[in-house]
């Protein structure tokens, strides 16, 4: 998997045997037991394991509702109900996994604002970056169709104004977006049979979720973790074993993220959702706003900003897939944002900027709502072409430790044993 | 030096932007066009926040709302008989129920029997409390073109919109969320229960603006009565719309024209009375819309109870393993300097 060598010792003849034989328990040793891992963590990385136990709950939960779940138009809604009132600890399992959803989002947007701010995507980590984001594109379509599943009013009108999205393409070629429209509809109209195949593709997408994962802690393990510093493991001081010390803190952090996911089940579950969705669907009314689930809102807000529809679609997409060239639109040669003081403002305004969009996409395509909506996704854009590139050219960082170990104790005044020499390890700068 | 000057500016340079963009997002939103729905004021709930549970006495005398007016129209078809006797419900003695669901007025049709006819039976406690039409085509028919929905999750279908400025929109949500508060849908029931009242009257101004005034008026100008005003854009007048034929006003409803008629009002139901004779709650309209709301808010959310029961259990477990495991990593960490 890495350069890094596993310390496994059996300790066991049975053990022994096996390990000679296949060895899972070195590699497991190897990779979450001893592999080594920055000293200078903060909480902004237990997000990861966060995420993997997000993953996890929402298959295992997910498994479960699948039991006694209908995905057909006459019998979808009345399931779910069915599954909250009378199934056991159906009333906790299934808020678990529509609450889950959103707490997914928060952790992975939490993921990949620490991953801009630190510069986690510059080299060697690309991959693990471009792996990132097929899996938030993996997690939104999951999300999209699992919203469906309920068949409420928002759910089928949700499917309705998104799937109508492609339509958009008939304007570049008659027909065409005609055509994949009721090719992703399964006929003339959103039906029980759309629900059917979202149903399945709901099922089948957290698997493909569950491999990338895998192939991103993968390339995670070959490039190493990223740092506050952006500095690289360069002696041995610069890292401690995953276990204890990182799998403590990740502890920490995973609970503190449960006090929250639970306060939203048990306390109040509805509240991430929508009203209308207790309403069953109806072809024949439309609710009066047609909005998404919050963590969309800011894309939604983009797709209507733009004047034109298909302009708005290429919009909404590409506010994704640019993610994807970050490493690439980022010149600076610094990573971590510490010492990057130009680059720290652009990236809270960013940060205000998903946030205004956020609001703006709760809002009705009025005005002055659609003024701002369209100041921010200037601002979005702005952000990763203007920002990144430049930002990288005309500022000069502050100075960088020399190390990770010189970080730490350095700040906590120099510490009291002789400080391992840093030795050669020269600023970044290459 | 010049790369802090640079980077003060830049900062100032930032807040600009974003108290701009916070100062024009703050300004009072557009009018409400005639569809906007209108604020709710919030009641306070027995059930609502961190350790909310219904009232037992409440959610019995919502019931009895429920069934002496209500269920003139509204079914409750996702309710079974059975759930008026769980636990966390009104909790009402089983053999009531079955006397209840005996006498219940809208019969089950069951069937095909041994001659292959459908036939009309009295409820059982597994059936559902069905309302008085058979599909929406037979209400429509009878309520003159108006659909009286199924009430069994009308409480969680319905939620107030937020009508603050955008600049209080987020410390209105942390407040929401800090207290655990989502009794909306309840809020806007007992809203809509109580706000019939006369349509509200107005006079044209100068310059097309239509104002409000109270139900006399202000004397010499012709008053005119609007459900709902649509403004006027480009300077051209307001529209005033009138109630229509059969719907009354209603100050809850979005758009202010509902097909329901104010059914309920004072002493429209007979509460229970303690051994003096005397009521122990007052059969007020606002008294009959808070037990109606409450009722149905269970009626959607029936496991509340419970849920909120284990809520604060299992929190205060997260909370004391989250600072137990605080303590273990920071030993942990002792041993290191960090």
């Amino acid at each position: 998997m890495s350069a890094h060598e596993s310390n496994y010792e059996p300790t066991s003849r049975l053990g022994k045997w096996f390990d000679e034989r296949l060895p899972v328990a070195r590699l497991m040793h190897g990779q979450f037991v001893d592999f080594p891992t920055p000293r200078n963590l903060n909480y902004a990385w237990t997000f990861g394991g966060i995420l993997t136990f997000c993953l996890a709950l929402q298959i295992v939960s997910g498994i479960v509702l699948a039991m006694h779940y209908q995905p057909s138009a006459e019998g979808a809604f009345a399931s779910v109900d069915h599954i909250r009132r009378d199934v056991n600890f159906g009333w906790l399992i299934q808020p678990m996994h529509a609450v889950g959803a959103s707490m997914f989002f928060v952790a992975v947007y939490i993921h990949i604002f620490r991953g801009l701010y630190y510069g986690s995507y510059k080299a060697p980590r690309e991959v693990l970056w471009i792996l990132g984001v097929f899996i938030l594109f993996a997690m939104m379509a999951t999300a999209f169709m699992g919203y469906a599943l309920p068949w409420g009013q928002m759910s089928f009108w949700g499917v309705t104004v998104i799937t109508n999205l492609f339509s958009a393409l008939d304007s570049i070629w008659a027909g065409l977006g005609t055509a994949i429209t009721e090719w992703l509809w399964g006929g003339y109209a959103v039906t029980g049979v759309t629900l059917n195949r979202f149903f399945s593709l709901h099922y089948l997408l957290p698997f493909v979720i569950a491999g990338l994962v895998i192939l991103h802690i993968w390339a995670l393990h070959v490039a190493g973790q990223n740092n506050p510093t952006g500095l690289d493991i360069k002696s041995k001081s610069d890292s401690v074993p995953m276990y204890p010390y990182a799998v403590a803190k990740d502890a920490v952090g995973l609970f503190a993220f449960l006090i929250v996911f639970a306060w939203f089940v048990l306390i109040m579950p509805d509240y991430l959702g929508h009203a209308d969705n207790f309403t069953p669907a109806n072809p024949l009314v439309t609710p009066p706003h047609i909005v998404p689930e919050w963590y969309f809102l800011p894309f939604y807000a983009i797709l209507r900003a733009i004047p034109s529809k298909l302009g708005g679609v290429i919009a909404m997409f590409a506010s994704v897939l640019i993610l994807l060239f970050v490493p690439w639109l980022d010149t600076s040669r610094v990573r971590s944002a510490k010492y990057r003081p130009y680059y720290k403002i652009a990236f809270w305004f960013f940060v205000f900027t998903c946030v205004a969009l956020g609001w703006l996409g709760s809002k009705p395509a009025e005005q002055p709502y659609v003024f701002w909506a369209q100041f921010f996704t200037f601002a979005y854009f702005a952000f990763f072409l203007i920002a990144l590139p430049v930002l990288g050219l005309i500022e000069t960082p502050k100075q960088l430790p020399r190390s990770i170990t010189e970080s730490v104790l350095g700040k906590s005044g120099g510490g009291g044993a002789a400080v391992p020499a840093g030795a050669a390890a020269a600023p970044e700068k290459r | 030096m010049t790369t802090r000057k640079h980077t003060s500016a830049l900062t100032v340079a930032g807040i600009a932007a974003a108290g701009l963009a916070a100062a024009v997002m703050s300004v009072p939103l557009p009018a409400h066009a005639a569809g906007a729905a209108p604020e709710i004021p919030r009641v306070g709930w027995s059930f609502d926040g961190l350790s909310g549970q219904f009232d037992r006495a409440q959610l019995q005398r919502g019931f009895q709302v429920y069934q002496n007016v209500c269920s003139a129209c509204h079914g409750l078809n996702r309710l079974s008989f059975r759930n008026l006797v769980q636990p966390g419900g009104p909790e009402f003695p089983e053999e009531a129920v079955k006397e209840l669901a005996k006498s219940w007025p809208n019969k089950i049709i069951d069937g095909p029997n041994e001659a292959g006819e459908m036939f009309e039976r009295d409820a059982l406690l597994s059936d559902r409390i069905l309302g008085p039409y058979r599909n929406e085509q037979a209400a429509r028919a009878a309520q003159n073109g108006a659909y009286p929905p199924d009430l069994s999750l009308i409480s969680r279908a319905r939620n107030p919109e937020y009508h603050g400025s955008a600049f209080s929109h987020g410390p209105h949500m942390v407040k929401d969320i800090l207290t655990g508060y989502q009794a909306g849908g309840p809020d806007y029931l007992h809203a809509l229960l109580t706000g019939y009242t006369d349509v509200p009257s107005y006079v044209r101004e100068e310059n097309g603006h239509l104002k409000r005034v109270g139900a006399e008026g202000p004397g010499g100008k012709p008053v005119e009565q609007c459900a709902s005003v649509n403004p006027g854009e480009d300077g051209k007048p307001d529209e005033c719309v009138a109630l229509a034929e059969g719907m009354s006003y209603n100050a809850a409803f979005p758009g202010h024209q509902i097909a329901m008629p104010a059914i309920l009002a004072d002493g429209a139901v007979e509460y229970p009375k303690d051994e003096n004779g005397v009521a122990m709650v007052p059969a007020t309209l606002d008294q009959h819309a808070r037990d109606v709301a409450a009722f149905l808010a269970w009626a959607a959310d029936p496991h509340l109870n419970q849920r909120k029961a284990t809520g604060w259990q299992a929190l205060l477990f997260l909370l004391i393993t989250t600072v137990l495991l605080y303590f273990g990593k920071k030993r942990i960490w002792s041993r290191i300097e960090h």
